[in-house]
């Protein structure tokens, strides 16, 4: 055993791997911090360069640049209410409140603390659950995912500020364009226009980049120049972050359990990870009316889960090669790449390369924390940059981001068509990140119904009988039916009073 | 600063129309092609296996040329875009692609007007048959239980997954029915996105059988959770000689794969197709391309231009007939 991890050090502590590691991780902040650049397209991006490396370093690029590019996400989301990544979308509206209350290093601290915190428990669930959490994730069929979208789904309204009516028809709007295209279970093109380009559907980081991004702009036109913000030093960036820790201990350690299991389930990744988490945290909050305005609360519980669950989505894939989440997807291919073959005897033949894996992992989280503040700080100066001279490279950004998705000009157009939807939207007070609810979800969402009734010849009853279904449909249909029982029982007992 | 007036313009746009017209190239590119770098386009996303399969080449290519080679993923419309980029390429070598089975399917069903007569074969490098997978812990121990069980069985009861709707596994399995003179809709197909999430759903239950590549079912395989029962083709893979072919478990004789291959647009001058094709030659050949698939668990195969042409005919036609059968094709 101790011979084990020591031969897992000498992997680990080279010079190859620790240049990789260095570089990985600036390549993914740079990237996570881009609009329209997601973790999942960092990554992807990096494959080609694991071609050259030992397989410990090619593991070691891909761990470090997702890890960090998860993370960076929520830079542009809190400076500027642009999420650099899908997994910052749920809680940018809070994290851009603080700073625009002056609180820029309380979020981003908030934000690179506990995604630091997130990936280490992530890590140990990795390292000490392994087996039996790919037991649960296997136990998922069709009809669990389901319900778990379902459920994710219904986040809508408690991550909205706005009128729950106007949340829903947002997500509904959401739903819709995920029907657009031919990846639906039956094949048939929908809604496509007889455009090829329409085929594939709408990607959801271009719609992002738009909704976000791009509406931001067209506001930031229209209006006149918000008060300069008082021009002061940037503070420390984790003081407070302790205190923060033992007060939001619970949150953080819900945000962590829920990111890990989230993480687990093939198909459900990071970014249902932050959405639930951040519903989960103000559901249950003792200071519920805080939230929208500017609360850290949300951004620990969900930043600590999305970075938790980037962890716990290698389980699966190390396991029984499959993918948790698209970017373990990409990892499985370099680990097959490299003679790392995902399955048992990796754990037991391989070993030492499996905790060379582990220490990576923790390496990355911990050189998360110098590289972010440097990252954070550098970033920092938007906030004092005169805003004409920020909104064209923003919108260059943009372009180029969504163009490098399918170096195709069709993504740009997406860009600009979903940032004039966003800003229609915003105007009305329909809530967008409900609509990129809809949009994430919705295949997920339609694509597990069908099969499922496909798989039953039709019939509704395996969505109730299987075990670990009926669980979540408990979950959710008392989640749904909870609002209307309080309701009720409300009007109800004034009347016993009166009479 | 030269001034272009009207008329130069028009002489030159002329000259360059003429040119193009009579298929006359300027000299050089024909003389010491490739003189530039070449673009190698690939219609699926980065990071999968058609997109590992264009970089592993491309990289090789780039060492025999000296020139760079660069992978550019045109992804969207399900392989359409992408295709179709390859296929309107200006036909001077500096423009190829790497193009999948998907071509042969996709006019059938109405998606595109694209066939694989839309291009200029240059190589047939990798092709991968389907297995038949079970659940380790299921009641079939070999092919021929679970084929007598689904003859056994009324239509539709029997649940298939492995890819989309009319995708490749898809029609596989509808082959192998109508190889055993059973209806198309004899067993019920279960819709995924992609094979990995048809191999999970097969071991969490919710299926009775697989038909993905082995390589996709591979690690569930070694997981113990999985066992492949057959494969659809002459000869058994090299990495995995203990699964039977479908002709010697149960003396029915079908074979089909996912192939992929490198082409340019049609009209490709025939020097530079030459030299391309004979360059992939020694690629093929190359150890670090052997082992690259083999680690991936990818089948190797080498056809040149004109096998790779008879071959995309003849797949092109049995798509159709499958297609027809399974009530997918438009066409």
């Amino acid at each position: 055993m101790m011979n084990i991890i020591s031969d897992a050090f000498g992997l680990v502590f080279t010079t190859d791997v620790m240049i990789a590691i260095l570089l990985s991780s600036i390549y993914g902040l740079v990237v996570g911090s881009l609009p329209g650049l997601s973790a999942t397209m960092a990554t992807a991006l990096l494959v080609p360069v694991t071609f050259y490396l030992s397989p410990i370093a090619a593991i070691a690029t891909i761990i470090s640049a997702s890890a960090m590019a998860i993370f960076s996400g929520d830079i542009p989301g809190a400076l500027l209410r642009i999420p650099g990544t899908p997994a910052s979308a749920a809680y940018t509206d809070e994290a851009y409140a603080m700073t625009r209350k002056g609180q820029a290093e309380l979020a981003l601290g908030a934000g690179l603390w506990f995604s630091a915190l997130g990936g280490i428990a992530g890590t140990l669930s990795l390292m000490l659950l392994a087996p039996p959490l790919a037991e649960i994730a296997l136990q998922f069929s069709t009809y669990e995912y389901f319900w778990l979208a379902f459920l994710g789904l219904m986040c809508a309204t408690l991550v909205a500020r706005s009128s729950p009516v106007k949340a829903i028809v947002s997500m509904l709007l959401g739903l819709m364009i995920s029907a657009v295209g031919m990846e639906n279970a039956g094949g048939i093109p929908r809604f496509t226009f007889g455009l090829p380009d329409l085929l594939g559907g709408i990607e959801p980081i271009p719609a992002l980049v738009g909704v976000f991004a791009v509406s931001e702009l067209m506001r930031a036109m229209v209006s006149p120049e918000p008060p300069q913000l008082p021009r002061r030093k940037f503070g420390s960036i984790l003081a407070g972050q302790l205190k923060l820790t033992k007060k939001y201990w619970w949150p953080m350690t819900r945000g962590n359990i829920v990111g890990i299991i989230i993480g687990v389930l093939p198909g459900a990744g990071a970014d249902m990870a932050a959405w639930v988490s951040y519903a989960m945290s103000k559901r249950f909050s003792k200071e519920r009316e805080k939230f929208g305005t500017g609360h850290v609360e949300g951004l620990v519980e969900a930043g600590a889960s999305n970075n938790a669950s980037l962890a716990s989505g290698w389980v699966p894939a190390l396991l029984f090669g499959v993918p948790g989440d698209t970017i373990t997807a990409i990892a499985i291919g370099v680990l097959y790449m490299k003679g790392l073959n995902p399955g048992p005897t990796l754990f037991t033949e391989k070993a030492s390369s499996m905790y060379a894996l582990y220490i990576i992992f923790i390496l990355a989280n911990i050189i998360m924390i110098p590289l972010g503040i440097w990252m954070i700080r550098g970033a920092s100066f938007v906030l004092r940059a005169p805003r004409a001279g920020i909104m064209p490279v923003i919108l260059l950004c943009c372009a180029v981001g969504s163009f490098a998705t399918g170096n195709s000009l069709f993504a740009i157009l997406t860009v600009a068509a979903f940032g004039i939807m966003g800003y229609v939207m915003e105007a009305n007070g329909y809530p967008v990140a409900a609509m990129v609810l809809g949009i994430v979800m919705g295949t997920m969402f339609e694509q597990s119904f069908v099969t499922s009734l496909i798989k039953s010849d039709g019939s509704l009853l395996p969505f109730f009988e299987r075990p670990v279904s009926a669980v979540l449909a408990a979950l959710a249909i008392g989640a749904l039916a909870w609002p209307l029982l309080i309701w009720l029982w409300r009007r109800a007992r004034p009347m016993p009073v009166r009479a | 600063m030269t001034r272009i007036t009207r008329r130069a313009f028009a002489a030159s746009t002329a000259a360059v129309a003429t040119s193009a017209v009579l298929g006359l190239r300027p000299s050089h590119a024909q003389a010491a092609y490739p003189s530039r770098p070449i673009q190698l386009i690939c219609p699926w996303g980065a990071g999968g296996g058609t997109d590992a399969t264009a970089r592993i080449v491309g990289g090789l290519l780039e060492k025999e040329f000296g020139q760079p080679v660069n992978v550019i993923n045109r992804t969207g419309g399900s392989g359409v875009v992408g295709h179709a980029a390859i296929a309107a390429a200006v036909p001077d070598g500096y423009t190829i692609g790497i193009i999948t089975v998907e071509i042969s399917m996709m006019h059938w069903a109405g998606l595109t007007e694209l066939t694989p007569k839309n291009y200029t074969p240059l190589a047939l490098m990798n092709e991968d048959p389907p297995g038949i997978h079970v659940k380790a812990d299921g009641p079939y121990k070999t092919v021929k239980d679970l084929a007598d069980a689904i003859k056994a069985a009324p239509p539709g009861k029997f649940k298939c997954s492995g890819t989309g709707q009319g995708g490749i596994w898809h029609l596989a399995l509808v082959g192998w029915m109508q190889a055993m003179g059973l209806p198309a809709n004899q067993v019920a197909w279960v819709p995924s996105n992609g094979a990995a999430p048809a191999v999970q759903d097969l071991a969490a239950g919710g299926l009775d059988f697989c038909t993905c590549s082995v390589p996709e079912a591979r690690a569930m395989i070694d997981a113990g959770k999985v066992r492949s029962l057959a494969i659809m083709a002459p000869q058994r893979a090299a990495l995995f000689k203990d699964v039977p072919t479908l002709t010697e478990a149960m003396g029915v004789n079908y074979s089909t794969g996912a192939w992929r291959g490198f082409a340019g647009p049609k009209g490709l001058p025939q020097p530079i197709a030459e030299k391309l094709t004979a360059t992939m030659k020694s690629v093929y050949d190359s150890a670090a391309y052997k082992d690259f698939m083999a680690s991936r668990g990818f089948g190797t195969v080498w056809n040149d231009a004109a096998g790779y042409a008879a071959f995309m005919d003849e797949a092109d036609k049995a798509m159709g007939v499958a297609m027809k059968a399974a009530n997918l094709a438009k066409t």
